[in-house]
């Protein structure tokens, strides 16, 4: 049987030292399994963002082990962890995070500009991940003639581009009205289920939370509470 | 890779043209400057060795002051007289002299005045000056020895003064002296420092002496040597009679200087390569001044775009290829700058050549030169910034708003 996904065992993460020290995962163990969909959730400071860092090779843990794929990545340097991002991770921030003055293809290939992939061979995939997200013909958009939405959806293009095995997603419809919150996350549990790609997301709202599969909520750096997540939305 | 990165460079400089376009003036105006005034400087050296050529051989050059003063370095020496230049003309090594005494002046033709410089010889000045007569005659014997209220002008002097008109035989007021004009020289044009050499008023030494400046004192004396004398032995010889005439013991030094136009060229173009470096070196600072120009828009933009950073490596990108990114935006920025520099440099130039009417020359090795330079700008003051960049924390870099 393949090694979990990720795997965190007792990981800590300190900021600061004496008396600011501040623990913003204490002891945290989490398993994810490959083709999961799940909603992190709690409140500010509860070290959600931290242990979304961390899972995304962001951050380094203080103490613990982690295991990506059942290898131990807790030790690797800054350069190391680029390469497992560009290789294996995609990321959806909430503020879109697309390059500004920047076609939407050309935001798309830019992980795959550090691959080191040639031109034409980024130009096609990068087209046909926003046609699957369905940003067709707007390939030369910048951030500017794209809507909110469209932008979330370039972002999540440019997530797929690599081909990761995992997705993580912060706050993904933090800056969207309703509608377009509802149709953001359509997609990416259409990915999710259509093409079994691992999501990994963070959001303070019930029903985003809804569309995963599996709820964690972080209390003080701590998992309080882990579960399917129909067992708190349809209570 | 590498051209990727170009490319990515370019882009990122594109977005933010205006920006880019003042920190490449920067770059471009101190690289312009350093090769205008190296062509410039190679121009005018070579003018002054053709022009000391064009002087003939066989021209001494009899000045007061020590030789290393410089030329017209006279300081407190003692100046030359009209005895001197008779001395002087017994000797047989000698076919020509010229004794020459300056004076600025304002001139007066009817209506028209202008002021210009006044020189006091006789006959033997057009020899050893190689200047021809267009018109006219020159000084005769006898008011050569007067002191004769004659002159000879240059062309610029005749048509400021008289327009296209025939001057010979007509009347002009030199200062307080009001002389007739009765001979017209052929022109020369810009001489060796860019002067206008047709520019002057010839008129016997005696009249300069005695009614403009009031005292015997010549200022230099210039010397034409027989044909069948060697220039050593010229000057060797000058030098003793001069000696003896200004009695001077054994073991002191000259207070006088002869050259012939080999070290007169020398002196000239030593003082023209001093000049050039001097120039340069101001020019090399605003080169400087450039590349810290570039340091700094690379700082203001790092931290412009820490977000776009932060995302860059988020997606992956290890540090050392957003340290070459930004790098490579230095150095394109620097390269660009050297680029036009180089060719502003050559035009400005190639325009002060035709001013100055010296030769244009360009030197190919002054060219790469600045050209090498201006990236190595790049890369030594991009290096910090792109350093910065590559080591921000792609956490707190996300976050930056």
């Amino acid at each position: 049987m393949a090694p979990p996904l990720i795997q965190l065992d007792k990981v800590t993460r300190v900021y600061g030292s004496g008396e600011t020290e501040v623990r913003a995962l204490d002891g945290v163990d989490l398993t994810i399994e490959r083709g999961e969909f799940v909603a992190i959730m709690g409140p500010s400071g509860s070290g959600k963002s931290t242990a979304m860092n961390t899972i995304g090779l962001l951050d380094r843990p203080s103490s613990g082990r982690f295991l990506f794929n059942g290898v131990e990545v807790q030790d690797l340097d800054r350069d190391r962890r680029a390469l497992l991002r560009r290789n294996f991770l995609g990321f959806v921030f909430q503020g879109f995070n697309l390059l500004p003055r920047t076609s939407a293809l050309e935001n798309v290939e830019l992980p795959l500009i550090y691959k080191g992939e040639p031109r034409a061979l980024r130009e096609a995939k990068a087209r046909a991940v926003l046609e699957k997200v369905g940003l067709k013909g707007r390939e030369n958009h910048d951030s500017t003639q794209l809507s909110g939405g469209q932008q979330q959806r370039v972002a999540i293009a440019r997530a797929l581009v690599g081909n990761p095995m995992i997705i993580l997603a912060d706050e993904p419809t933090g800056n969207l009205d309703s509608q377009r919150s509802h149709e953001i996350m359509q997609l990416l549990q259409g990915l999710n289920r259509e093409e079994g790609i691992t999501i990994v997301m963070v959001t303070h709202e019930d029903d985003i939370a809804a569309y995963a599969g599996r709820l964690i909520v972080f209390t003080d750096g701590r998992i309080t509470r882990d579960g399917p997540v129909r067992e708190r939305t349809g209570a | 890779m590498i051209w990727e990165t170009v490319r990515l460079a370019l882009l990122a400089l594109k977005r933010n043209k205006l920006r880019s376009g003042l920190t490449v003036l920067g770059v471009v105006i101190g690289v312009a400057a350093v090769i205008a005034m190296v062509t410039v400087g190679q121009g005018s050296s070579r003018a002054v060795s053709s022009s000391v050529a064009s002087l003939g051989t066989n021209v001494l050059a009899l000045r007061p002051g020590s030789q290393q003063m410089g030329p017209g370095g006279s300081g407190s020496a003692r100046s030359f007289n009209l005895r001197d230049v008779a001395a002087l003309r017994e000797l047989s090594v000698i076919t020509a002299v010229a004794p020459t005494v300056n004076s600025s002046q304002t001139i007066v033709a009817g209506s028209a005045n202008m002021t210009t410089s006044v020189t006091g010889s006789t006959s033997d000045w057009l020899l050893v000056g190689n200047w021809t007569l267009l018109k006219g005659r020159t000084f005769s014997d006898s008011e050569d020895r007067s002191g004769a209220a004659v002159c000879i002008v240059g062309e610029t002097v005749r048509r400021t003064l008289f327009g296209n008109a025939d001057p010979i035989g007509l009347q002009m007021r030199v200062g307080s002296v009001s002389c007739e004009v009765i001979g017209l020289l052929a022109a020369k044009g810009a001489g060796t420092f860019g002067q206008d050499q047709d520019d002057l008023v010839l008129m016997p030494v005696r009249t300069v002496q005695r009614r403009l400046r009031g005292s015997d004192d010549v200022n230099s004396i210039t010397l034409a040597l027989s044909d069948q004398v060697s220039n050593d032995r010229g000057i060797r010889e000058v030098e003793a009679l001069m000696r003896i005439r200004r009695r001077i013991a054994t073991g002191e030094r000259d207070d006088f200087s002869v050259m012939d136009m080999a070290q007169i060229g020398s002196v000239l173009s030593g003082i023209n390569s001093v000049l050039t470096g001097l120039l340069s070196s101001v020019a090399a600072v605003s080169l400087l001044v450039g590349g810290i120009g570039i340091m700094n828009i690379m700082l203001v933009s790092v931290t412009e775009r820490t977000r776009e950073i932060g995302i860059r490596l988020a997606v992956g990108a290890e540090g050392r290829q957003v340290l070459t990114q930004f790098l490579v935006e230095a150095v394109v920025l620097s390269l660009v700058g050297g680029i036009v520099g180089i060719v502003v440099g050559l035009a400005l130039a190639f325009i002060a050549s035709i001013f100055m009417a010296i030769p244009f020359a360009p030197q190919l090795v002054v060219v790469v030169l600045a050209f090498g330079f201006s990236a190595l700008i790049g890369v030594i003051f991009g290096f910090f910034p792109a350093r910065k960049a590559a080591r921000l924390d792609p956490i707190e870099a996300l976050r930056h708003e």
